[in-house]
């Protein structure tokens, strides 16, 4: 993986240093809150219900286990020893003190980490494919191209006090992991009639409360020119997007309002002023970084007793059905360990799960690890012999839930139990909407299934791409939660639909039993999953499984 | 005829630590809702927040929030702030540890 390089290292020092001299004044007096706010919010920290937030980044989901022990040590010294992983390939610590973030950003900066630019109206931490380097659908690896855009992007002069936060996915398979229609720009890789790989640019999706899904401005962008066409888009934007409405300020209101030719047009005018400026530099780099991505030693040895052990043991036989997914390499596969125990809050770890997890890496995963915009941690590149051993270390942890893809691999914001912005809790549904259908043993019977939930309309729960998504409102001051169904965050990318009233608290899990037991019924054979089945029937027979039972009740 | 005026409390987190903190009528900042300064009158809400707001090296972003008398206090009437009273839901973290004896 990458490598920080002298500049890297001194520009993240002179932040540390910086923002520990802006914490001092603020402690004694010098800086007023207004004054430090902006300032504390570049730097990844913000004030929560119950105390600061740090929000780290994890460019493009990629850890090293040096990496991951360390944010256990942090968790361990100055937090309460677990560190929640975010839809934004983040790392957050729920509760530091204000006179520690020095300490905990120097931390970081000894293994190459930071805080910078995980707040603000800037370009945030780019985001990829957690399967980047070993997916056996990919083109090309895109972590280069994400590192070349973490670069560029890192305080950027032209680009620090954008219109609004701005977010870049980038996939290299043309099966899109990485939602890149939901983000401001979303990149996926695809090839040309030629064969030549390159990128299809699609600009203007998000969710939030304006939910759009990005249009392409290009249907194939030679991967050699990325980086001028890339800062075209935030050029353009940067010059037409609106200040004045903080509510129409994202990219998707000025695709919306300018239109996707007029907005093409001017994308394409400046990419061609710009292209020749760059000069060949942007590539040069691109090579450099290249060399750092190579992919591991692969080791050739026999899979046999994989294959044993598959046929032989129903439980690790399970967990390898749902949590295992093909590598390029036919002796290896890419292992997606759950943070989603049934009960547990979707996307934490304790420092000793970090900390087991780091040292597996190591053993059996060639020292790679991601973090997925779903929550999860992935162990990239395990060759097939080892898997059975990592799956008796990963149970003892409880981390060997088999549950990738189903029901309870629920993704969850942080919702009202440590949100600020948020308008009612997501946590708690989550984890009882696991554990119910886990008592009922349902989850393997409804198979492929994707529920997002989001404590608020900013949607970080990514609610409006969830198979059924849920979220969660302030209705006259009580919790209530809306549903829609038929949401799908891939290339094939749609928002999902509004299924009608919400529902309190205490009714949502029946509600969404209700749907999932229609989907049973309604289903033409195991094989039709959820969204399948929805895409067929339509919103009908959901509705009427959901709201008819309580007419009849309040009839009766 | 104006509307009745909601009942407040002053809250906000303190400056160090982030914890949540109400507003004593004695002009302290306690971690327990219920040693709130119940405040009736609109008027001097104000005057209590901007007491508040002056005190920059204590607390951060202090507003009024709802609240009606009970037994032993005030008590919060919204949801968000019957949590920030005790922590999250999904640990025991916060204050329902910290000040649980």
């Amino acid at each position: 993986m990458y490598s920080y390089s002298d500049f890297d290292e001194a520009f993240v020092r002179a932040r540390v240093a910086q923002f520990s001299q802006q914490v001092e004044r603020r402690l004694d007096g010098s800086l007023t809150e207004d004054e430090f706010r902006p300032l504390r919010l570049m730097n990844g920290l913000y004030l929560q219900l119950h105390a600061y937030m740090l929000r780290v980044a994890i460019p493009y989901g990629s850890l090293s286990p040096r990496q991951m022990r360390q944010l256990a040590y942090i968790a361990d010294t100055w937090d309460k020893g677990y560190g929640h992983f975010t839809t934004r390939q983040n790392i957050q610590f729920n509760w530091p003190k204000l006179p520690d973030v020095p300490a905990i950003l120097s931390a970081l900066a000894d293994v190459q980490m930071h805080a910078i630019q995980t707040s603000g109206n800037c370009v945030r931490n780019v985001t990829a494919d957690h399967f980047a380097g070993a997916a056996a659908d990919e083109i090309a690896d895109p972590r280069p191209y994400a590192e070349l855009l973490r670069q560029w992007s890192t305080d950027h002069p032209e680009f620090q006090f954008l219109p609004r936060k701005f977010k870049i996915a980038i996939t290299g398979s043309p099966n899109d992991r990485a939602v890149t229609k939901a983000h401001d720009i979303g990149l996926r890789m695809v090839r040309n009639a030629a064969g030549e790989p390159g990128f299809e640019v699609i600009v203007g999706g998000g969710l939030g409360r304006t939910p759009m899904i990005g249009v392409t401005v290009r249907d194939f962008l030679p991967e050699a020119d990325l980086l001028p066409y890339v800062e075209a888009i935030l050029s353009v934007y940067n010059a037409l997007g609106r200040r004045d409405n903080k509510y129409k300020a994202r990219i998707k209101i000025t695709v919306h309002e300018t239109g996707r030719e007029a907005i093409t047009e001017m994308i394409e005018a400046r990419f061609a002023e710009l292209r020749a400026q760059f000069g060949g530099a942007d590539r040069k780099l691109l090579a450099e970084i290249r060399e750092a991505f190579a992919p591991p030693a692969f080791r050739n040895a026999p899979t046999d007793a994989y294959d044993a052990f598959y046929k032989a043991d129903p439980v690790f036989r399970a967990w390898a059905d749902t949590n295992l997914t093909r590598h390029r390499n036919d002796q290896y596969a890419i292992v997606t360990i759950s943070l989603k125990a049934h009960g547990q809050t979707p996307g934490d770890a304790t420092s000793d799960q970090m900390r087991l997890i780091a040292d597996l890496a190591e053993r059996y995963g060639h020292s790679d690890l991601r973090i997925s915009h779903e929550q999860n941690v992935i162990l990239p590149h395990v060759h097939k012999s080892d898997l059975p051993a990592l799956h008796a270390a990963l149970v003892k942890a409880g981390l060997g839930t088999a549950n990738v893809g189903l029901l309870s691999d629920i993704i969850a914001c942080p919702g009202m139990d440590y949100c600020a912005l948020a308008t009612a809790r997501s946590i708690p549904v989550a984890q009882e909407l696991a554990t119910h259908f886990e008592a009922l043993k349902l989850e393997h019977e409804i198979g492929p299934l994707k529920i997002k939930i989001s404590g608020c309309i900013n949607a970080c729960g990514h609610h409006h791409v969830g198979h059924i998504g849920i979220l969660g409102l302030d209705r006259a001051g009580v919790e209530n939660y809306q549903i829609t169904l038929g949401g799908d965050g891939t290339e094939d990318a749609v928002i999902g639909e509004k299924t009608g009233p919400g529902f309190a608290y205490d009714e949502i899990v029946p509600a969404i039993e209700r749907i999932l037991r229609a989907y049973l019924d309604l289903r033409l054979e195991p094989s039709e999953t959820f969204l399948q089945a929805f895409r067929r029937v339509g919103m009908e027979p959901f509705k009427a499984a959901l709201y008819e039972a309580e007419g009849e009740r309040n009839a009766a | 005829m104006s509307r009745r005026f909601t009942p407040k409390v002053v809250t906000a987190n303190l400056l160090r630590e982030g914890d949540v903190v109400y507003l004593t009528a004695d002009d302290r900042w306690s971690p327990f809702h219920h040693e709130a300064e119940l405040i009736e009158d609109e008027a001097h809400a104000q005057m209590r927040l901007l007491h508040a707001n002056a005190q920059k090296l204590v607390v951060v972003g202090a507003y009024l929030a709802d609240a009606r008398p009970g037994p032993n206090g005030p008590e919060p009437t919204h949801f968000r702030e019957v949590f920030r009273t005790r922590g999250p839901s999904n640990y025991p973290h916060g204050k329902q540890a910290d000040l649980a004896n």
